[in-house]
């Protein structure tokens, strides 16, 4: 396996938005080339895990780290640039640019061995809509077109946020591939998933937040074999 | 019909190029305005005291002469351009730390800010109008429509038309271009694409005022320089903005050309209405279409 991912340490991150804090102590370490998922039920904290460590909101106190570098009071350019990249909850693909531009704007010298021409080979849909507008592109296209600017950015650490979210199961299947695919290049990924199947296919493990933080870590065996455990702390019928 | 058609060009043809004119003139002023809006969420007040910077470069480079050569009169467009850009770095400098606080805080500064400047202007240069005259070669007239009109405002339309070109080039087309236009949609996740949006706004911030006070130059022998320029300058300007819709470029374009006809044209059929004619035409577009002609409906959210 290659080198290319860095491990991830969330350590004691406390975080929230004004005056509230929503992650009351969350430690969690992804190792390098390690594909988690995090699971919990709706407003617990999943998203705003991600926010924290994109930097798109600041820690109250804690630290994360990238490889050995400590990126917790960085602005979020420079965690971009330390090697982080998100695929945020609801997608956010520029609206007014067209998919070409859309990944154009992320193409840089940090792309390392991600190019255009690669993302248009893994997702050859994208391709084909290169002219569309953001907002012109059904939600897979738009998910895909979020993965393809993330995988420009040459990330070691990347955060997909329920990729899943809103997409016919053919085309879930379709992300997953590309997830597993970009594990196996050594690419470190935290997922937030609700789709537990879709989870389940690439994640090596599984860590479920509650109010905030962590509170279950397993291999994803361990996990799906307690289906009782799995049902309470997922709150799932 | 069209008969009609042309009579109504040959009796005002004269006046519609003069609109036009205008509103190219008014597109290079007011493209800073809408694009620090759309990146910053900033309402720059402070952009007509821009504008004023310019024209007064060229009544200081004037000095007591009649008129410029045109080489004179080209660096005095480069100076204003400098000189506009420094005023906007610092302004966005200036401006940053209210940038989150609200668009009344950000008003009184940027107002605050623009008194300041044309009283220093009104102080150094006094409170008359002083006429910028059209450079050498460039100050005669052609005969359009069987009417004598002046040359210099043909090159206004040539060169605001360039500069419009080039600024809407690098806008849509450059990778400059799509970040300010992501930035303008989500900064936050410009930002996560290693982007320093910091620097892409001050950027942006002293781009759009260097054309500004370019715009101060190149405008000068049309609308001449006078303390209070700046406010007309600037309700003009935002005027266009908020016909072509916070942000967009394109809408600018067309808002300033629509502008720039009601200015002249409208003027001229419906003297009696003159003063209501533009705000008219901007109460008619926030009615209909409250987000401007080519705005997106969240920019008014
Ligand atoms: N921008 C915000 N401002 C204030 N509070 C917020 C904001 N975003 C989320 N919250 C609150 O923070 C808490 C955690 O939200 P978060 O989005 O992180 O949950 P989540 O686990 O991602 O949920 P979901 O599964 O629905 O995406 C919730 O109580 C939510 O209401
Ligand atoms: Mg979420």
């Amino acid at each position: 396996m290659s080198a290319i991912g860095a491990d991830l340490k969330i350590a004691g991150v406390e975080a929230g938005y004004g005056g509230s804090t929503v992650l009351t102590g969350v430690d969690l370490h992804v190792g390098a080339g390690e594909t988690v998922t995090l699971l919990g039920r709706n407003g617990v904290g999943k998203t705003t895990l991600m926010s924290t460590v994109m930097g798109f909101i600041n820690t109250q106190s804690g630290s994360i780290h990238v490889g050995d570098e400590d990126i917790t009071g960085l602005p979020t350019h420079a965690r971009a640039r330390a090697g982080v990249a998100i695929v945020p909850q609801g997608r956010r693909v520029f609206a007014p640019l067209t998919v070409h531009n859309n990944l154009r704007i992320a193409e840089g010298k940090h792309s390392g061995e991600w190019s255009l021409e690669r993302i248009y080979e893994l997702m050859p849909r994208l391709r084909e809509r290169r002219t569309n507008r953001g907002d012109q592109l059904s939600g897979g296209e738009q998910q895909m077109l979020a993965i393809g600017r993330a995988l420009l950015l040459g990330p070691r650490v990347l955060l997909l946020d329920e990729p899943s979210d809103g997409l016919a199961p053919a085309i879930v299947q379709q992300v997953m591939g590309i997830v597993r695919e970009l594990a196996q290049e050594g690419i470190t990924v935290l997922l937030v998933e609700q789709d537990l199947r879709a989870a389940f296919s690439v994640a090596d493990r599984v860590v479920v937040m509650e109010k905030g933080r962590i509170v279950h870590e397993s291999t994803t065996e361990e996990f799906r074999s307690d289906a009782p455990r799995a049902r309470r702390l997922l709150g799932v019928g | 019909m069209t008969a009609l058609t042309a009579n109504f060009i040959t009796d005002n043809g004269v006046t519609m190029i003069d609109g036009l004119a205008t509103g190219v003139l008014l597109f290079v002023i007011a493209l800073g305005l809408s694009l620090v809006f759309g990146v910053m969420d900033v309402l720059n007040l402070a952009h007509g005291a821009i504008y004023l910077l310019g024209a007064y470069v060229a009544v200081a480079l004037l000095g007591g002469g009649t008129k410029m050569t045109l080489l004179a009169f080209g660096g005095a467009v480069l100076l204003a351009a400098i000189i506009g850009g420094f005023s906007g770095w610092g302004l966005s400098a200036m401006v940053r730390p209210v940038a989150h606080r609200g668009h009344l805080d950000q008003a009184l500064l940027t107002l605050g800010i623009a008194l300041v400047v044309s009283d220093l202007v009104a102080m150094k240069f006094g409170n008359d109008v002083r006429s910028i005259p059209a450079p050498a070669g460039l100050d005669g007239s052609a005969t359009i429509f069987g009417q004598s009109y002046p040359v210099y405002r043909l090159v206004v339309i040539v060169v605001g038309g360039l500069l419009a070109v080039g600024a809407l080039y690098v806008i849509e087309r450059t990778r400059v271009g799509s970040l300010v236009r992501a930035s303008v949609v989500d900064p936050q996740m410009v930002s996560a694409l290693g982007v320093d949006t910091k620097r892409l706004v001050t950027g942006v911030f002293a781009a759009g005022a260097a054309l500004a006070a370019a715009g101060g130059v190149i405008g000068g022998p049309i609308l001449s320089a006078y303390p209070g320029l700046d406010n007309r300058v600037l309700l003009l300007g935002l005027v266009v903005v908020v016909i072509g819709g916070l942000g967009s470029v394109s809408g600018a374009l067309v808002g300033a050309l629509v502008i720039g006809q009601i200015e002249t044209l409208g003027v001229s059929l419906l003297p009696d209405h003159a003063s209501f004619l533009v705000f008219g035409a901007m109460g008619l577009v926030l009615l209909l279409r409250p987000q401007g002609l080519l705005g997106k409906k969240e920019a008014t959210a």
